[in-house]
């Protein structure tokens, strides 16, 4: 409702239009009797690479077993770990950040999750479950990079990002093979696929918008999509090697 | 004995050198995120059980960086006291200087994440406080105090000239060699000796660029160490100083290329990668040596610097003079 009133305030728009988009930043802009959803699935097509061990003996406390997670491909060549989002289509709609702090956790020498996303001054929550030290590099272009020192088993760092940035990769130089990828957008819609490669975007007004997916090493593909009131609309990304 | 301590600096200087090459190979120059400190340690004790993956080459690097440190201030301390010439100590002065420099420029690049500028700057100043060390183990060395004997070279202006411009010329392909390292241009062209299938790459962006002039900068430094090096076996051949540092460089620049060529067909091997850093700074010393021993005619006042002197003990030594430099100023 907020936003059909703010769109006839504007003025110009009809019944058949597009709603308007606000000029003005506005904040909790989603009315819920409207809001509906972008589902989709995301798929590998060919042969699906075999997930490597990785030889960690350069640490002897990285005991536990690290395999390559470039490309995880499940049941039903599913698609695993791929950031979607949406791109544009939101215009100037200014969304609450959630007090949710995110975790990337360290757990026998790998980042937990992979890939994650978070919103634009939402805390991300850096934390190490390994008795070894590790240290927490990330290097975005857009956002500021930096390199923080965990000492032991427990220890916990915090971030938050200042612009959107998708994706922001992460790394340790202690552990060559630790390696996650952070989406930072301004809104709260997106999601990672995982076993299923299956995602949901929840909660979006009626408009047309471009949703981007996003894989570390297969690239970027987009999909456009319009969604009216209360609708659902359901996409695919198929990607190829 | 402070040449062969000089000897020790110089030796331990090119072990640091071979380090840093690791440290950049290996991809762990921000695997210890805080300097001067080690993960809140201090750094000498860091425990040792913690020197795993990108820490073990980032740490050990500034260990041996640390020692080679306190080397060059001993040895430039010892040059203060026992050196009559005022070049030489001066030298000691520079090492000094640089070897504190570059210490600030490898906390600097590790606290502003390796930017380009400052870890070339870094690259690029190890090569001149390697080069100063070197020249301190040839200046006190008996060789050049009594000036090589019949070793020495005549007045050649075209020695001097050719092997020169062959440090130089090294001197900038290594610069070259760095800025392609620290851009990750290192296998912008991924064959070799072909680019990219052809003699000249069919297409070009700036790493390409960086990489191609490191190739043609090889071709010249094998050219230019070939001129230097015939003319001191054609014309030299019997003055050893001169004819063992020339077939020395011959030798190394073989390896060298050898290396350069093995770094790109491994995909750049860390170890490989690191013995072409360290085998270019051997090319630059032993081009130096070459240099300083062409222009040693021209140190007129080094002459006799070194003479047997009696002692008050009544033994023989080698001192400079009857009195140390801090009494010869003390009496002026």
């Amino acid at each position: 409702m907020v936003v059909l009133c703010l769109a006839a305030a504007c003025g110009g728009g009809t019944e058949d239009d597009e709603p308007a988009r606000p000029s003005v930043p506005v904040a909790n802009p989603v009315d819920p009797a409207t809001a509906g959803s972008i589902t989709g699935t995301v798929t590998f097509a060919g042969v699906p690479p075999k997930p490597q061990p990785i030889k960690t003996a350069t640490d002897p406390r990285c005991t536990s077993p690290v395999t390559t997670e470039d490309i995880v491909v499940g049941t039903g060549m599913a698609l695993q770990n791929v950031f979607v989002y949406v791109k544009d289509g939101l215009g100037n709609l200014v969304f609450p950040v959630p007090q949710t702090p995110v975790v990337l956790s360290q757990e026998g020498c790998t980042y937990k999750p992979h890939v994650l996303g978070i919103q634009v001054g939402q805390t991300l929550d850096i934390l190490s479950g390994d008795d070894t030290l590790h240290n927490i590099h990330a290097i975005p272009e857009r956002n500021g990079e930096f390199n923080l020192a965990q000492q032991a088993k427990g220890s916990r760092n915090t971030h938050i990002f200042n612009t959107s940035e998708v994706m922001v990769p992460f790394k340790c130089d202690v552990h060559k093979w630790m390696t996650a990828y952070v989406g930072v957008v301004e809104h709260p819609f997106f999601a990672v696929t995982g076993q299923d490669g299956t995602f949901t975007l929840k909660g979006l007004p009626p408009g047309t918008y471009t949703v981007e997916a996003v894989h570390e090493k297969l690239g970027r593909q987009t999909h456009s999509v319009t969604l009216t009131a209360k609708g659902t609309q359901d996409i695919a990304f198929a990607y190829k090697t | 004995m402070l040449h062969l301590f000089a000897l020790l600096v110089a030796a331990s200087t090119a072990v640091l050198i071979f380090a840093g090459g690791m440290v950049t190979s290996t991809g762990s120059g921000l695997a210890v995120p805080d300097w001067p400190n080690t993960y809140g340690w201090f750094m000498w004790t860091f425990p040792i059980e913690h020197w795993v993956g990108g820490i073990f080459y980032e740490h050990t690097h500034r260990l041996i960086a640390s020692i080679v440190g306190f080397l060059i201030v001993v040895l430039a301390a010892w040059l203060w006291w026992s050196e009559p010439r005022a070049w030489v100590r001066r030298l000691g002065y520079v090492a000094v200087a640089a070897v504190v420099t570059q210490g600030l420029l490898g906390g600097l690049t590790v606290i502003f994440y390796l930017p380009d500028a400052i870890s070339i700057a870094h690259a690029s100043l190890a090569q001149i406080v390697f080069c100063l060390t070197i020249t301190m183990a040839v200046a006190t060395s008996p060789g050049w105090k009594r000036a090589y004997g019949e070793g020495l070279a005549p007045d050649d202006r075209t020695l001097q000239r050719t092997a020169l411009a062959t440090t130089a010329l090294v001197y900038t392909q290594i610069l070259i060699g760095a800025t392609m390292r620290h851009t990750e241009a290192g296998l912008a062209i991924p064959d070799f000796p072909w680019a990219f299938g052809h003699v000249i790459p069919p297409h070009w962006d700036a790493r390409i660029a960086i990489h191609f002039a490191h190739r043609v900068g090889a071709l010249v430094v094998c050219v230019v160490t070939l001129a230097t090096a015939g003319h001191v076996l054609y014309h030299h051949a019997r003055r050893r100083p001169l004819s063992r540092a020339a077939l020395l460089l011959l030798a190394l620049v073989a390896v060298q290329v050898t290396l350069g060529a093995l770094t790109v067909l491994s995909g750049r091997q860390h170890i490989i990668n690191s013995l072409h850093v360290v085998t270019g700074a051997s090319v630059l010393a032993t081009s130096l040596v070459l240099t300083l021993r062409a222009h040693r005619v021209r140190f007129a006042m080094d002459a006799g610097v070194s003479s047997t002197v009696s002692t008050s003990s009544g033994g023989n030594a080698t001192r400079p003079s009857s009195f140390t430099p801090r009494e010869t100023r003390a009496r002026a």
